[in-house]
């Protein structure tokens, strides 16, 4: 019979280290997952129900947008940009003709541009609508959902009215849109700006106060105003933190500066503060709406450049001159000019921005998506440490990203 | 013009372009550059909007960096630009703004630039262990063949006949793929 000898200091010494390493679980989140809103992929590293390290994986929705645009013509590109953020495909097709007007230096007819901020702003509602809804379901609060559905359905007759379809709607060409606004569309928004911040006001009853909304959504994923700044933080996630950064005030397009409307801003940055900045944005895009409806000037809906934009379609269609213009934009794209611009627009999820570097004709030597998701998600490294797992549906909804702009 | 001074005075030889759609660009060189944009923060550029690179294919040198930055005080906007060879690395910036740690890594990913000190340059739209750079312009748009037969997209993609861009040409063969069947087009 043999004895083993233990030694009183080794005992101790083992016992204190592993007290002081733990037993970390890896945890791996996604990429389909229902609170990931897509195909984002999370690993966590817990320690016990608390979050020690985050490692963000992004990239299964990648379609290689920007390499499919290098090889094609600038119209051609609009398709694509209804699938970036696909919440809002109105608002991509603006900001992408935005950015190439810039590029051949366009300057819209007053007409042009009021109605692509109806769009604009139409976008937004319907957006942040899901957004909401969304975000409410992560947290519990199932019913939301159905509710923000039946008003993002009304939105989506005015969109069908508009465009001709309801989600890809592919509206706008290098100078202007597909088509004028439709009779009756007009009538269809001033009705929907009637009884939507009624609606509003009742989504915001079942939440504002709501105990379990708030518990779960207050003082959560706390984001300082120069940390949001720092990670390129845009949109309501950034003024959400306090800093009023908006396009639409700084860098006017569309001329937003001729608009009365506030910029609401949160001041701790909590997922709460995010929630309260998409509610009320949605009562200024009303008034936006408002406005716009209001002031529809008559005229010219396209820029009057015959060798660049598409000409009508009764004249292509009896017209030899047309035909041949028609033609030559169709299968060589609008004639750029050589140079660089950057244009970023007010997208419901940030600033979307397009770096166009053009060596001339008609298709681009670059084509750069600055995707607001994408620079949104960069923080999810730094600020998820510290939060429980419980918190990641929170402050992911909080985020309202989509995947489909993130990874491109 | 502050920050034009700025640029003359940390990084000589900086060459400003033609203002182009009311936007100023700079070409710094790129040993000046970790040094330029600690000072262009300092100076109230506090929001770097975006980061890409470049592929001018068949000069020399072969890539451009380009920073998009923006002064959220004075509502301005600055393009700086900075020029690398293949195989060289760019100083990164990620230790002066957070956000170009994800931007960096794209560049890498898709272009292929190095960012000499960034602190996780690991690809991050495609996989680990991919082996081409999608965004270089010798990579054709289809796609080259992998030796990872496991992973998915390892073919190449089936394009028939495309990318149907037409460009000035005297043969409408080669203007218009499309206008000859497809027996007769060279796939």
């Amino acid at each position: 019979m043999s004895t083993t000898t233990l030694e009183f200091g080794d005992t101790l010494a083992r016992t204190a280290e592993s007290e002081d390493v733990g037993e970390k679980l890896v945890l791996n989140i996604g990429p389909s997952h229902p609170s990931t809103h897509g195909v984002l992929r999370l690993v966590l590293e817990l320690d016990g129900e608390v979050i020690t390290k985050v490692d963000t994986d992004i990239g299964y929705l990648h379609r290689g947008d920007e390499k499919i645009a290098e090889n094609m013509t600038w119209n051609q590109f609009v398709p694509y940009t209804d699938r970036l953020d696909y919440m809002a495909p109105l608002a991509n097709n603006v900001a992408y003709a935005c950015a190439v007007e810039k590029l051949m230096g366009f300057e819209l007819p007053p007409r042009a541009k009021v109605t692509r901020v109806i769009c604009c702003e139409l976008a937004r509602i319907s957006a942040h609508l899901l957004g909401l809804g969304a975000f409410a379901m992560d947290v519990g609060a199932m019913t939301m959902f159905l509710y923000t559905f039946t008003e993002r359905e009304k939105i989506y007759n005015l969109i069908e009215l508009l465009t001709g379809a309801r989600f890809t709607t592919s509206f706008t060409r290098v100078g202007g849109q597909t088509r004028d606004i439709p009779p009756g569309f007009l009538e269809g928004v001033t009705e929907f700006c009637a009884q939507f911040p009624g609606r509003l006001d009742e989504f915001g009853s079942m939440l504002n106060r709501n105990r379990i909304f708030v518990d779960r959504t207050k003082d959560v994923g706390i984001i300082p105003d120069d940390i949001a700044l720092d990670y390129g933080l845009t949109g309501p996630n950034l003024r959400g933190s306090g800093n009023p950064y908006d396009v639409r005030r700084a860098f006017p397009y569309l001329d937003y500066q001729t608009y009365d409307f506030e910029v609401p801003v949160g001041s701790t940055g909590d997922c709460y503060d995010r929630f309260a900045v998409r509610m009320e944005e949605m009562r200024q895009s009303v008034l936006i709406l408002r406005q716009a409806v209001a002031k529809m000037p008559g005229g010219a809906w396209q820029v009057h450049d015959p060798k660049n934009v598409l000409p009508a379609k009764d004249k292509v269609l009896t017209k030899m001159e047309e035909l041949i213009h028609q033609f030559l934009v169709v299968t060589q794209g609008p004639d750029a000019p050589v140079g660089e611009i950057y244009f970023g627009a007010e997208n419901p999820k940030g600033e979307l921005g397009f770096y166009l570097n053009s060596r001339g004709g008609g298709v681009p030597h670059r084509l750069k998506i600055r995707a607001p998701s994408f620079c949104n998600l960069s923080i999810l490294n730094h600020l998820l440490p510290g939060h429980t797992v419980s918190d990641v549906p929170a402050i992911l909804g909080s985020f309202d990203f989509v995947m489909g702009e993130c990874d491109r | 013009m502050g920050q034009d001074v700025l640029i003359e005075e940390i990084a000589p030889g900086a060459e400003k372009l033609p203002d182009f759609r009311g936007e100023s660009s700079w070409v710094v060189a790129k040993e000046k550059l970790s040094e330029l944009m600690t000072s262009l923060k300092a100076k109230g550029y506090t929001y770097l909007v975006d980061l890409t690179a470049v592929d001018h294919h068949g000069t020399d040198p072969r890539f451009e960096v380009v920073y998009e930055l923006c002064n959220l005080r004075e509502k301005k906007h600055l393009r700086i630009k900075t020029k690398v060879a293949e195989g060289d690395a760019v100083p990164t910036v990620s230790n002066i703004w957070k956000t170009a740690d994800w931007h960096e890594r794209e560049a890498w990913d898709m272009v292929g630039v190095r960012f000499a000190d960034h602190p996780d340059l690991r690809r991050i739209l495609m996989w680990d262990g991919y082996p081409h750079h999608p965004l270089r312009k010798d990579f054709p748009l289809e796609g080259l063949p992998t030796e990872m037969p496991d992973i998915a997209f390892t073919a190449k993609a089936p394009l028939e006949g495309g990318p149907f861009v037409t460009s000035s040409a005297s043969l409408t063969q080669d203007r218009e793929p499309r206008a000859h069947p497809a027996e007769e087009r060279s796939l």
